[in-house]
């Protein structure tokens, strides 16, 4: 198992290679530069400028450049827009940020929509499989655009309970609302995932065989249902976790969280290179980092899969 | 009494299409260490009778009659009674050894957990016991085998586990439910041969239900020949066997291949199984029965008592030997 995930993590490097130099030729693929902007820059100052930011050598110089210094230094490089900060400070400012309701989000999608998912299906066809299919279905066609403003109006202006935006070095007024807007669709996804495979798995062969055991029906859910239930779950969530963090996009334009998605939006529309990069190779390693531990947990948790 | 008594069982489902009439009016008995083989083609009933008698009819199923065990009323018994009968008192040996383990606990957990719940034995003393029994299967290395996953045996292997957890808390009736159908005829035969000698050791009674004439006939002491959920013929094997007295019981018999006459084709019983949604009122073996005549269509045939230890419920039968 261990020389399987020093292999996962050896094939890591060359993947990220590879979505650097794509990144890369994209981002200069597409028209307009950081500084070629209506602006109106004098040529000269334009000069200095792109030869202060390497922009003036040969592409592939540029690439390579970038490469050594990421690698050599782990140095993101300067932030094209934001005059005195570095991609590598921007990200140490944005990135806990983000992880924190991150975390928090994910947590309470996997427990919340778990949870409700089994609940319905060991109450098949009761008030209870009803009111758990009708709030994830509800919550699933609600986007997080919607659902944001919602929760504002609701709670911050209507009942004035919890603070509308900010982030104050994250304290839990402050997380609560970034965490339901960013959490609900994913835990709707979940609940219903984790409902179809529990009814499924409670049809299964050896789960008749667990009850002509004699075992009580909590122990036949908890002890010989649940595992091969939550299997569909988990590999949604690799998935679902990159999903949580690019779509802090969304959730930092509505409740000011300050998170690394503000900043990559930002960057996407400035032609911010350095910050585009940065939280691109950020996400990609993340992604990567994810996927690899979906794995490992799925062949804990199913004997048949052996690496 | 009867350590198995089932009276006028009726097994029914409500499905989109309707009800399914699984089993109608089903009666037999069966006397503590005695072994009955219960017959019949697919859709007879036989397995949702099997499953009655244990309570673990599907969601959308409805029982009715009765069903007592040692005297008590399974068909109404709460389920904490049932989980207390079922393993202890009637254990059950399912069809297909391949997906009737949990293949995300190893077999030493799923052994184990039978003996900690109804015999409150420690996790050591589990595993002792359950060692032995997979010993007395005829498992070699038995304690390290403990330790693996079901996908790591063969189906004969995993059904001889079934067997062995079947056993493990001596139950006085085991219900084996076509437990040889999955496997190789070879493999068939070591099964069958090990639940014979697993009943004479341990004394336990035996329904042994199949669609397999030719295990029946070493097998077990009487037979019983099940058509559309009811009872056709019933009586000691060998008698069965060597005298068929209901039309059905000798079309089964006549289908069994010879491989001492030249057979060009395989003989069968012509027509299909009956439509369990719309059974006839009468017998429902009569739109496919030879002998089939004016009352049979719209009236069911009593059970009737002839020979020795002898039933059977026919109205050609009966008029043929009156």
């Amino acid at each position: 198992m261990s020389v399987y995930i020093l292999k996962r993590l050896l094939v890591a490097i060359p993947v990220l290679l590879i979505l650097i130099v794509f990144t890369f030729v994209l981002m200069y693929a597409a028209p307009g530069s950081p500084f070629a902007s209506e602006r109106g820059v004098p040529p000269a100052v334009l000069a200095n400028l792109q030869a202060q930011y390497g922009l003036d050598q040969p592409f592939h110089m540029q690439i390579w450049r970038y490469i050594v210094a990421l690698v050599t230094e782990f140095d993101f490089g300067p932030s094209f827009i934001y005059r005195d900060q570095d991609v590598n400070s921007l990200i140490a400012q944005g990135f806990p940020v983000t992880l924190t309701y991150g975390f928090w989000s994910f947590l309470v999608a996997v427990i919340v929509g778990g949870a409700l998912g089994i609940l319905a299906a060991v109450r098949h066809n009761t008030w209870l499989d009803y009111l758990a299919v009708g709030i994830s279905i509800g919550a699933q066609v609600l986007p997080n655009f919607v659902l944001a403003p919602i929760l504002v109006l609701t709670f911050t202006l209507w009942l004035g309970w919890l603070p509308g935006g900010g982030w104050q070095g994250g304290q839990w007024q402050f997380v609560i609302l970034p965490v339901i807007a960013l959490s609900t669709s994913y835990m709707a996804s979940i609940a219903r995932i984790a409902r179809a495979s529990m009814l499924e798995v409670l049809t299964s062969n050896y789960i008749r065989t667990a009850r002509a055991k004699g075992l009580s029906a909590r122990r036949v859910i908890l002890r010989h249902a649940l595992k091969p239930a939550l299997l569909p779950v988990i590999s949604y969530l690799g998935p679902a976790f990159v999903g949580m963090i690019t779509g802090s996009v969304v959730i930092d334009i509505y409740f000011s969280t300050g998170g690394i998605g503000q900043f990559f939006v930002a960057s996407a529309l400035n032609r911010d290179y350095g910050v585009m990069m940065g939280i691109t190779i950020l996400l990609g390693a993340l992604t990567i980092f994810f996927n690899l531990l979906v794995d490992v947990l799925y062949a804990w948790i199913d004997p048949k899969i052996r690496y | 009494m009867a350590l198995l008594e089932i009276t006028d069982l009726t097994v029914s489902f409500d499905t989109p299409d309707g009800v399914v009439k699984a089993v109608n009016g089903m009666t037999l008995a069966l006397d503590a260490g005695d072994s009955l083989a219960i017959v019949g083609e697919s859709g007879s009933g036989k397995t949702q009778l099997a499953f009655a008698t244990l309570g673990l009819l599907a969601r959308n199923g409805r029982a009715g009659g009765s069903v007592r065990f040692d005297g008590q009323d399974i068909l109404n018994l709460p389920e904490d009674k049932l989980n207390a009968i079922r393993a202890n008192e009637i254990a059950m040996i399912f069809q297909d050894p391949m997906t009737s383990l949990n293949p995300y606990l190893r077999v030493g957990e799923q052994m184990t957990e039978v003996l900690m719940l109804h015999k409150g034995a420690s996790r050591r003393d589990a595993l002792t016991e359950s060692a032995r029994m997979l010993d007395a299967v005829r498992i070699p290395d038995a304690q390290a085998r403990l330790g693996m996953y079901p996908h790591e045996f063969s189906g004969g292997m995993r059904q001889r586990i079934m067997i062995a957890m079947a056993l493990l808390c001596r139950p006085r009736l085991l219900i084996a439910d076509e437990p040889t159908t999955a496997l190789d005829v070879t493999v068939q035969n070591q099964i069958m041969q090990l639940m014979a000698d697993i009943q004479r050791d341990f004394g336990t009674a035996l329904i042994l239900i199949t669609h397999d004439l030719a295990i029946v006939a070493g097998s077990c002491r009487r037979t019983l020949v099940m058509y559309g959920g009811r009872v056709m013929e019933t009586g000691p094997t060998d008698d069965l066997f060597e005298a068929p007295s209901h039309p059905y019981t000798r079309g089964l018999l006549n289908a069994v291949p010879r491989l001492d006459v030249p057979q060009e084709t395989l003989r069968t019983i012509p027509g299909d199984p009956p439509d369990l949604t719309a059974l006839p009122s009468g017998c429902p073996f009569s739109p496919r029965c030879p002998a089939s005549h004016d009352p049979c269509s719209s009236l069911m045939p009593p059970l009737e008592g002839f020979g020795s230890g002898r039933l059977r419920a026919c109205h050609a039968a009966r008029e043929a030997i009156t």
